[in-house]
């Protein structure tokens, strides 16, 4: 066991683990941000998507001991406090979430592909967010929703 | 009871000492307010609901009789309603709620919204057979026009003016005359003691606010910040965690194993032998209880565990689709009850006689939330805290397992992350009980992803045996089809079905379900046990049967030299709504243009849980196979509650067929599952989907299913194109799409 200073969402958090603990189960259990879910354990899924640095990371395969507190951590919870993120409206306006288990990790996903490509053709949609799986089927809104933010942010309706 | 710390559903109203006449509505003077109940009796009549006396239940019924309650009024007009039927993402938090709102004139934005908690008084609290809307159509919204109209004529007393004059909308009564209005909340405590209207008028559907609009779901906001709390979130102080370690030859038995080793390892409390009970058995496992998952986990890797594979290590996927494909050419099967004409006599007259044999795989529910169960055992009393189709389900069956009374079994019921028929068999649960039952603390029972795919329970693999006739016109005169395969009735149900059709595996067959107009047909079902757990997935055995059904028919139509279109039309001709909805198709997909220019377009119908749906898929050669180009569904459920529900469960039906017919299936050999993760069991991703449009027929029929019925006609449809496109006619699945040999 060590420990390890986590920046999660702007706030600073002492946790005690096994240095090959996955970040997913130290925000989940520990932190207690329960909004990034476990799916798969091996990265194939998408539902622990966090970002570390504004890069997407798989949390189920992060070990917490290759955190470093300096690395700034952005869960679910940390895209805005009253759902006003652009990814959020979007995926509110588009009615995307059925059983919402996955959308956690979708949504975080799709935030990193907007930060680098502001209009993605539906090509680089599929490139990008062909790495996070849904059983509900909620693909083809997931792909409307982010369509709907390039179009919004374009007509900078955006706010 | 255990006292709960948990504290995402909020708190059940507390008991009241009130025991009045079950003709009364009763007000409870509590922290909560007034309370406004209404129930419906298990007869289906309208009654008034008393304070039930358990703690931490909803208020409800004393006496003889059971009720149900779901309208809570406080003074200060905060209104709260109750929703019985779990939700797995089909929809049932607002559709729900939105019954009881149509009728008693709120806004579903002003109210909020509440799980049941498995209470006798509230019936059975189940969600499955896509019947939630269906079954509640009537009675939910007669709980809310009976206090609709309970509150009018409060008002309008003490206005002293005629009920008739009064009207009620956005939580107040109106007299439209004098400009007066009172909010319900300052009229709930004296309208609680007025007797029930026992048949209340209800609203024209002309006259809907809610009812049958796209209104936004109010779960989803909770589901985009991370905030919507899932089987698997529940936090419950002083909680452990529980990894549990099942024979990878299902169905083995432990020897031996390494507890000691286990148990000395960093945060790891318990190390011992746990039990998994499905219906049909119950297998032996080992759970690492720790302070954390993680360590949880560690363990049980850690784990060296002798087993006894007691021969089960002989199951296999390939000899049972080996056994079903002989038993359905060698038996004549038990003929389900709906056998018309002389199926024999006309086999022997016809002119051509078409034979087919398709083959369904075992699939897994593989929902995104894995099987997760908390449960905290205190001596005979147990609460549950578990994403899980039916709170009353759970209660029987922990009940039964511990040998306890149902009223020692208290259940939260969180949202389900997915579930498609698997959250609703419940060996989890038990297992989570039997573990926490051996320490009386409360533990999470998370199985990982390998578990679940490793462990089933499956959809069962099917094999649909046909046979067609055709006379020398080309008329279809004889049918006889053959589903052969395990029964959920017998490995979940434990009936008897040697001497008769079990009654499952007939869906979406025959006369009643598929009314194609043949005056010789038969339908029969060939037993085929196995082993290898079974359940309900996503439409069942509709599922299945579509698929050899609807391409079978398809073949029987290029046999006869017709258009499949036109060939299905001719066979339902009395059947409206089904001609309908194929004309409908055919319009939408632009089906009769393309069949002129040449182009691949299949199409397929069926119906099941109450409603049919119809789809035309069109593709195009590609490697050496197709690709799809795009899906149109039409689907006729009658009246809904929520068309953009009904569209975005029948995108998701389409999704879920795809990944049934064209990715990788589960499998078995040596008695274990082949298939272990995503890596494996491969789903479609995004860039795996073809256009989807959905319409709905609309007209005022009753509502039918939803959840389901988008599933079955989609596969047959893609054959029939990929037929269309190829030539090739595929009779077993899952295959490559774009590559068919």
């Amino acid at each position: 066991m060590a420990k390890y200073t986590l920046t999660v969402n702007g706030s600073q958090h002492e946790v005690v683990a096994d240095p090959d603990t996955p970040l997913l189960w130290v925000i989940r259990d520990q932190i207690g941000l329960t909004g990034t879910k476990y799916g798969c354990g091996i990265a194939i899924c998408g539902a622990c998507t966090v970002h570390i640095n504004d890069q997407p990371v798989r949390s189920c395969t992060t070990p917490v001991s290759t955190v470093k507190s300096s690395q700034k951590i952005t869960t679910i919870e940390g895209l805005s406090p009253d759902l006003s993120h652009p990814v959020q409206k979007a995926w509110i306006e588009e009615r995307v979430p059925q059983c919402g288990y996955c959308q956690s990790g979708q949504i975080m996903s799709a935030v990193a592909l907007l930060r680098n490509n502001p209009n993605p053709t539906d090509a680089d949609i599929d490139d990008f967010m062909s790495a996070n799986l849904c059983r509900c089927g909620t693909y083809p809104r997931i792909r409307k929703a982010i369509h709907r933010v390039a179009v919004l942010a374009q007509e900078g309706i955006d706010d | 009871m255990l006292k709960p710390a948990f504290a995402h559903q909020p708190p059940f109203l507390m008991s009241s000492k009130h025991s009045t006449s079950r003709r009364r509505f009763l007000k409870v003077t509590a922290a909560a307010g007034a309370y406004l109940a209404i129930g419906i009796s298990p007869a289906g009549r309208l009654v008034a609901a008393t304070p039930g006396k358990q703690p931490g239940r909803l208020p409800g019924a004393e006496g003889e009789t059971e009720l149900n309650s779901y309208i809570l009024i406080t003074p200060d007009n905060k209104i709260t309603l109750f929703n019985p039927r779990p939700e797995m993402g089909q929809g049932t938090w607002q559709s729900m709620p939105a019954l009881i709102a149509e009728e008693l004139e709120v806004r579903l934005r002003d109210v909020d919204i509440r799980m049941t908690a498995g209470a006798k008084r509230h019936g059975r609290q189940s969600v499955g057979g896509s019947g939630s809307v269906r079954q509640s159509w009537i009675p939910l919204r007669q709980v809310g026009a009976a206090a609709r109209e309970m509150l009018i004529q409060t008002a309008a007393k003490r206005w002293n003016v005629p009920a008739s004059e009064c009207s009620a909308a956005y939580g107040k009564v109106l007299h439209p005359a004098t400009g007066k209005s009172l909010p319900y909340g300052a009229l709930v405590a004296e309208a609680a003691q007025l007797p029930v209207p026992e048949n209340p008028r209800l609203k024209d559907p002309k006259d809907f606010k809610i009812l049958g609009k796209p209104i936004a779901r109010p779960d989803v906001p909770s589901k985009v910040n991370g905030s919507a709390i899932f089987g698997i979130d529940v936090q419950v102080p002083g909680i452990l965690y529980a990894s549990v370690q099942h024979c990878p030859v299902i169905h083995g038995k432990i020897v031996r194993f390494n507890a000691e080793a286990v148990s000395a390892m960093p945060g790891v409390k318990h190390v011992f032998k746990t039990e998994r009970k499905m219906p049909h058995k119950t297998v032996d496992a080992v759970a690492v209880v720790a302070t954390s998952y993680w360590a949880a986990h560690k363990g049980r890797l850690a784990l060296d565990i002798e087993w006894d594979n007691g021969g089960f290590d002989a199951i296999a996927t390939a000899t049972y689709f080996e056994t079903a494909r002989k038993k359905a050419a060698d038996e004549p099967g038990n003929a389900y009850p709906d056998e018309v004409g002389k199926v024999r006599t006309a086999f022997a007259s016809a002119a051509k006689v078409v034979e087919a044999v398709y083959e369904t795989p075992f699939a897994s529910h593989a929902a995104m939330e894995p099987v997760t169960a908390t449960a905290w055992v205190q001596g005979d009393q147990v609460e549950i805290w578990a994403p899980v189709q039916s709170s009353t389900g759970v209660i029987e069956e922990v009940a039964q397992y511990l040998g306890i009374p149902q009223e020692n079994v208290k259940i939260n019921v969180l949202f389900m992350g997915g579930s498609f028929g698997r959250k609703g068999y419940y060996d989890f649960v038990l297992e989570a009980v039997h573990i926490s039952k051996q320490i009386q603390a409360p533990v999470k029972l998370i199985w990982t992803r390998e578990d679940d795919f490793n462990n089933g329970p499956y959809r069962p693999g099917m094999i649909n045996a046909l046979r067609g006739a055709l006379d020398a016109r080309g008329n279809l005169i004889a049918w006889e089809h053959k589903v052969a395969g395990e029964a959920i009735g017998a490995q979940v149900f434990g009936q008897d079905i040697s001497a008769q059709a079990d009654r499952g595996s007939g869906e979406a067959i025959g006369q009643q379900t598929s009314p194609y107009a043949i005056p010789n047909r038969r339908q029969a079902h060939v037993h085929v046990p196995t082993d290898i757990p079974i359940v309900w997935w996503r439409s069942v055995y509709s599922s299945t049967n579509a698929f050899g059904q609807e391409c079978f028919i398809d073949e029987m139509a290029h046999a006869a030299g017709k258009d499949p279109l036109d060939f299905r039309l001719e066979l339902l001709q009395a059947e409206p709504r089904w001609t309908a909805l194929l004309n409908r198709l055919a319009e939408k997909s632009g089906y009769r243009a393309i069949r002129a220019a040449g182009h691949a377009i299949g199409i397929a119908i069926a119906h099941s849980f109450g409603s049919t749906a119809a789809y035309a898929i069109t593709v195009s050669p590609k490697g050496n196979g197709v690709a799809i180009d795009r899906v149109i569904c039409v689907i006729d459920c009658g009246m809904t509650v929520n068309p953009d529900t009904v569209r975005a469960q029948t995108e998701g039906n389409a999704i879920m067929a795809l990944s049934a017919a064209a990715f990788p299936a589960m499998t078995f050999a040596g008695g274990e599952a082949q298939e272990s993760n995503y890596s494996q069991y491969r789903l479609p991703a995004l860039r795996d989907i073809p256009p989807i449009e959905v319409y709905i027929m609309e007209n005022g029929e009753d509502p039918g299913g939803v959840g389901e019925p988008g599933l079955p006609p989609f596969t047959p449809a893609l054959f029939n194109a990929v037929f269309l496109a190829t030539g090739k006619r595929i009779r077993r699945l899952p295959v490559d799409l774009e590559n068919l040999d």
